[in-house]
């Protein structure tokens, strides 16, 4: 797994060059449009997220409600693009959250060879969980909040960062422009982030795009299970609950955000996996 | 031989000592007192004291971790909270609609994913290859449970070919219940298949221009003996080893699929046991799980080294 690559700063038109593959283009077009109709939404969306019409419950797609409306006559078009900023921005989080942890982590094992046994034993034990699950027991202990999702998505997906980081260092770390920064007396922290981080960027950035993916799925699936982020907000996932009652009716409801869902995730696979043959040539025929 | 077999079995408690440590903590770091978040906003402080002390929350820290490592290696998961009964009953008795949804969604994943996987490699850049790849990546983007409802509202609800929920009454035969395990099975497997299609193309290509492979081309082999014989011999411990990665992680799938689909199974009990602040349940059923996480990972590393002479620890 360990692959040390060409430095980011040495790739001019890294967006031009995913632009250039059909399959990352597509995915970045699509990803740009999604955050755009997130971003946007207050500007975009036909009506109010909460806006209730109980006069016009469970109506299927019209022109005017595009997605049909929700059991309280809500637009869920409308919801559809308030949720995505919720979905966004918390599996956004959870990648920043999740990165610090894992950078952390993985340059202390990779560099400090006498840490390494320790913080490599705990990454191995905390990869012992099952994702969801450990998700599910720390949002329980800690609370049904976003930010307490983010946090508890954040430590579940961390320890992959920290493999990943800690792998690239152990190669940086013999490499002589290391030794020699050592040897003019370069204090540690200024070689880890200025010598050793920098070049660890790459793989970072690879893993951080498919934890994206991941940490949108993980979200919605304990939004779903009601042991997530509270029911009263929408998020793809919540939304795919409430329509899930009333799927023998009005099916729209759940398979629009679903839709959504499996978009987002697919277009950010496609980038993670070009972004992995561009940038790390010896990884791509892992997985 | 010997020494690599020790240096793996002592990090592997490690491991597991790590493992336990971070189940004991998890419930810990409930901001506030457990008991009090156990027995909701109507309990009376006398309940909350007698909660406390039944579940030991009482006493200094180090003595409850202590207890809890005890009980643990002695198999005592501790008393659930609602269900009145010891969290390893209440895990064996949701054991076999987990067993079975994995088993068969892990059956399904390779029967699909073995052979695509194979010939993609070997038809690398075929429009096969491409079509396979990007339709693994498609099942790796879609949401287990949302296929579920997908499924159910289908087969179950408009074509009326299997039940929409449940796992049969207590006296089902063998069979209802294999009829119930269908669709969640169908479910789980395809959007697990994804990942093992993608590794069993990576180890076959791999292997595919290895020496030996080529050599036994120039011998005159037929090519699907080359395949099927030569290279996938020496592909198959890592496509082994996903297979046993995958298994353990069907559990995480599990959780959300056996919600979905009614299956009375160690997932559902998870969930309501989440909904309702069980934390022994919660704790017991994390434990088993990464603790079979980690003795799945155990077996395959002893695995290598019988098969592999290569294999030093």
């Amino acid at each position: 797994m360990a692959a040390v690559s060409a430095p980011l700063q040495s790739e001019p038109g890294l967006v031009a060059r995913l632009m250039g593959r059909p399959t990352s283009g597509v995915g970045l077009i699509v990803l740009v449009l999604i955050a755009l109709a997130a971003l946007l939404a207050p500007w975009i969306a036909p009506y109010a997220p909460a806006k209730l019409s109980v006069a016009h419950r469970l109506e299927p797609p019209t022109l005017q409600h595009l997605f049909g409306t929700d059991d309280l006559g809500r637009d869920v078009f409308s919801r559809m693009l308030y949720a995505a900023r919720t979905s966004l921005s918390v599996a956004f989080a959870v990648v920043v959250f999740s990165s610090i942890v894992g950078i952390v982590l993985g340059l202390t094992a990779g560099f400090f060879k006498k840490l390494d046994t320790p913080v490599s034993r705990l990454v191995d034990a905390m990869m012992a969980f099952p994702d969801i699950l450990l998700a599910i027991a720390l949002v329980a202990a800690l609370g049904p909040t976003a930010v307490n999702v983010v946090m508890a998505l954040g430590i579940v997906y961390a320890p992959r960062l920290a493999r990943v980081v800690r792998a690239s260092t152990l190669v940086i770390r013999e490499l002589p422009y290391v030794e020699a920064a050592r040897a003019l007396g370069v204090p540690t922290p200024v070689i880890l982030v200025r010598h050793v981080l920098r070049n660890v960027a790459s793989p970072i950035l690879v893993q951080g795009t498919f934890i994206f993916a991941n940490a949108i799925l993980a979200e919605a699936g304990l939004s779903f299970l009601g042991v997530g982020i509270s029911p009263d907000i929408p998020t793809w996932g919540t939304m795919i609950a409430v329509g899930r009652q009333y799927m023998d009716q009005a099916g729209w409801i759940m398979m629009f955000p679903g839709a959504a869902i499996v978009i987002t995730v697919l277009a950010l696979q496609l980038v993670g996996d070009s972004l992995r043959d561009l940038l790390d040539p010896r990884l791509a025929k892992d997985i | 031989m010997l020494r690599s077999i020790l240096n793996r079995l002592f990090g592997m408690i490690a491991v597991m000592a790590l493992v336990v440590t971070i189940v004991f903590v998890i419930v810990r770091v409930t901001p506030g007192d457990p008991a009090a978040v156990m027995l909701g906003p109507d309990a009376t402080a006398a309940d909350v004291a007698a909660l406390r002390s039944r579940l030991g929350l009482d006493q200094p820290m180090v003595v409850q971790f202590g207890r809890y490592v005890l009980g643990v290696v002695q198999g005592d998961f501790g008393q659930s909270i609602f269900l009145n009964q010891p969290v390893t009953t209440a895990l064996a008795q949701r054991a076999e609609p987990t067993f079975f949804l994995t088993v068969f969604s892990l059956l399904i994943a390779t029967v699909i994913a073995l052979p695509v996987g194979i010939l993609s490699a070997y038809k690398r850049g075929s429009a096969f290859d491409q079509a396979a790849t990007t339709l693994a990546m498609f099942a790796a983007s879609v949401p287990s449970f949302w296929l579920g409802l997908l499924f159910i509202q289908f087969f179950a609800v408009k074509l009326g070919w299997f039940d929409t929920s449940g796992y049969g009454g207590p006296g089902a035969s063998f069979l209802e219940r294999l009829n119930h395990l269908v669709l969640p099975a169908l479910a789980l497997g395809l959007v697990s298949s994804a990942l093992i299609t993608r590794f069993a193309r990576a180890s076959m290509l791999d292997v595919l221009n290895d020496d030996y492979v080529r050599t036994a081309r120039s011998k005159g082999m037929s090519e699907w003996r080359v395949v099927l014989k030569h290279a996938l011999k020496n592909a198959l411990i890592p496509i082994l080893t996903v297979i046993g990665l995958t298994a353990a992680l069907l559990i995480s799938g599990a959780v959300v699929t056996e919600t979905v689909f009614g299956l009375p199974g160690v997932g559902s009990l998870v969930v309501s046991a989440v909904l309702r602040r069980d934390y022994p349940v919660i704790q017991g059923a994390l434990l088993v799980i990464a603790g079979l996480y980690v003795l799945v990972n155990f077996a395959i590393d002893m695995l290598y080294l019988a098969i592999d002479p290569r294999v030093r620890y």
